[in-house]
């Protein structure tokens, strides 16, 4: 294995491990920075889709993955946001100011459904931020002087500095977003901030041992992961250019956790590819279900199946792929198998790839496999 | 100037009299243990003193502060540092970010400043990371920096927790059991370490041990409890002599 040599304490944490870190950070950077003129506007518009979710991401993995706590109501988060952004563009403020101002607005929200978390646990926990989700719901379809109940919103399209925005503005100013959370997401893991919400998780008892305000840095979490998320219902209100309360429902919430699950809870990497799977997984079904019976069609007639197995076959695919639902089982199944056979996310596969990668000849599957334990962590 | 002090402290759970009226104080400078057999109250009263637990009378005095009342965190915030009995380590983290985490109290940016990563908070994270290196040079722990306590076994763990609490700069150390699940050499490491800590770093060390020859080697007082009430208190010797104790131990 290959190690660091570190040479001063101000590298501990470096922004990147390495120089080909640097390298590759830069290229995929140029890489999205390109992307508009290479991509078709389908693609770009997925990929901007991908950015706001990675955003939610990087939100969840602060508040979950870094401090421990659950939240299935961040759909709620990102309503607020979208609806201030809303509000805030109707009376004519500008997006420079309005967009970090849904950021801050979200995230006094956030500190205000901390508050009781920090009497709730776990599965409490979650039911209670579950019933904060239905709540913005309903206030949104009913406060019909502001929201325009379950009629929604109309948003113009965003302009920045007088300059109408357009398909490619838009995706600039995501990309710019994204980057910069996600900056920000790493400074704040790698602070002191940041150790204290992993002393959250890992032992409570021991954090408050440690001069830990557990209270403080719980509400704190919920401020930062709730803020992101209206900075990214802004960005979506935008998207969307029309927002109303059913498209901030409980699915959304189930999606956001889906997010962290599939990407891995441990890093921030584990935000962006759980986003990217749950973008990129529709247009993929998509495909699949046109493709489908096309190859049952070329399948059964290679083996020269009697006709009325062919009918039966061919009936038989297109029923299961137009089947309503169809979706939620295979989200469902793969939530599962992730689990299970997974449960650091896409992230850990990626660093067993790279690990396996780096290793070549030497690596062994045994190798790669985290560490049972047997201790107490165990028995949680 | 009281350096610290119990003053009859009491604490009840339902019927059941945890610590009861326990009175003593601790010179600066010294190496005090409580001992006692099973269920005698000594992890209660360590509670009590890191306030996990609240009494029900009874007062502790530290460097002439009431701090009956404070939270546990403003504890540490005070310098008493503590280690647990059965390990509480942050096991998902690296031994590095565990002892970072121990200097949570020297730091004093405010969380908007990690996100700018100002030059403030660049600065204070050197300065943990000296301190932590420090502390890592004393209890020889450079080897495990970077590995996650999940991956560690029981003897290292049990010396990182001391260097954790270590980090947190304390001026008294609460050591619940220190030799506890460890080996006779992991023992004798761990006790001149304690030596090591108490003369060499001059903190004040204040721990429940059971392992007889660990006590004597580095406790200069001893306290004996039973049941939650004081049974002897003295040198190692004084008290390992005590009738009482004897009686305790053995059952007579």
């Amino acid at each position: 294995m290959a190690h660091h040599v570190r040479t001063d304490y101000g590298d501990s944490d470096p922004l990147f491990p390495s120089k080909a870190a640097v390298f590759w950070y830069a290229v995929l950077i140029a890489g999205l920075i390109a992307a508009p003129y290479l991509l078709e506007s389908y693609y770009l518009s997925q990929l901007v889709f991908i950015m706001i979710y990675a955003i939610v991401g990087v939100a969840l993995n602060i508040l979950s993955g870094q401090a421990g706590q659950v939240s299935i109501g961040h759909a709620a988060f990102l309503a607020i946001g979208a609806y201030f952004t809303a509000v805030a563009q109707k009376h004519g403020l500008p997006l420079v100011l309005y967009l970090p101002l849904a950021g801050v607005f979200t995230g006094i929200a956030g500190y205000l459904v901390g508050l009781p978390a920090l009497r709730l646990h776990g599965i409490y926990l979650a039911i209670a931020t579950l019933a904060f989700a239905f709540i913005v719901e309903e206030i949104i379809a009913r406060w019909e002087s502001v929201t325009n109940g379950n009629e929604g919103l109309m948003l113009p399209p965003p302009s920045l500095f007088g300059l109408k925005l357009g398909t490619e503005g838009f995706y600039y100013l995501c990309l710019l977003v994204t980057v910069l959370v996600v900056l920000a997401a790493i400074n704040i893991i790698r602070s002191s901030t940041g150790r204290s919400f992993m002393a959250i998780r890992n032992s409570e008892t021991a954090a408050r041992s440690m001069g830990i305000d557990t209270a403080r840095y719980k509400t704190t979490a919920f401020a930062l992961s709730a803020g992101i998320t209206g900075i990214a219902g802004s960005l979506y209100a935008h998207k969307m250019s029309f927002i109303s309360p059913e498209m901030f429902s409980l699915s959304v919430s189930i999606d956001f956790v889906m997010i962290i699950i599939i990407g891995g809870l441990v890093s921030l990497r584990g935000a962006v590819f759980g986003a990217i799977f749950m973008i990129m997984a529709d247009p993929l079904l998509i495909i699949l279900k046109d493709k489908l019976p096309l190859w049952a069609d070329v399948v059964t007639h290679g083996l020269y199946l009697p006709d009325t197995v062919t009918q039966a076959v061919q009936a038989g695919v297109s029923r299961v792929v137009n089947a309503p639902g169809l979706k939620s089982l295979i989200f469902g199944i793969i939530i599962i198998v992730f689990i299970i056979y997974e449960p650091l996310g896409l992230d850990g596969r990626w660093q067993r790839v790279k690990a396996y990668s780096k290793q070549f000849p030497l690596a062994r599957q045994r190798s790669a496999r985290p560490p049972r334990m047997f201790l107490k962590s165990e028995r949680r | 100037m009281t350096f610290f002090d119990v003053k009859n402290l009491t604490v009840k759970f339902g019927g059941l009299t945890a610590v009861d009226n326990v009175s003593f104080g601790i010179n600066e400078g010294e190496v005090f243990t409580i001992i006692g057999p099973n269920g005698a109250g000594k992890t209660t009263l360590f509670n009590l003193i890191s306030r996990l637990y609240t009494p029900s009378a009874g007062q502790i005095i530290f460097r002439d502060e009431d701090v009956t009342r404070l939270s546990a965190q403003q504890i540490a915030g005070r310098g008493i540092a503590r280690t647990f009995q059965n390990i509480e380590l942050f096991e998902s983290a690296s031994t590095l970010q565990n002892l970072l985490v121990g200097r949570h109290r020297h730091s004093t940016t405010r969380a908007w400043q990690d996100i700018l990563r100002t030059k403030k908070v660049r600065e204070e994270e050197v300065a943990h990371r000296r301190a932590a290196e420090e502390v890592m040079d004393v209890l020889r722990l450079q080897r495990y920096r970077d590995t996650t306590i999940g991956n560690l076994p029981y003897g290292v763990r049990k010396v990182i927790e001391v260097a954790r609490a270590l980090c947190v700069g304390p001026t008294l150390l609460l050591l619940d059991e220190p030799s506890s699940g460890l080996n006779v050499d992991e023992t004798n490491a761990m006790a001149e370490w304690i030596l090591e800590i108490n003369r060499r770093l001059r903190v004040t060390v204040l721990m429940v041990e059971h392992d007889m020859s660990l006590v004597s080697r580095v406790s200069d007082r001893v306290l004996a409890l039973n049941y939650g009430k004081m049974m002897a208190l003295g040198t190692a010797a004084e008290v390992q002599g005590h009738p009482d104790v004897i009686a305790a131990y053995l059952g007579a």
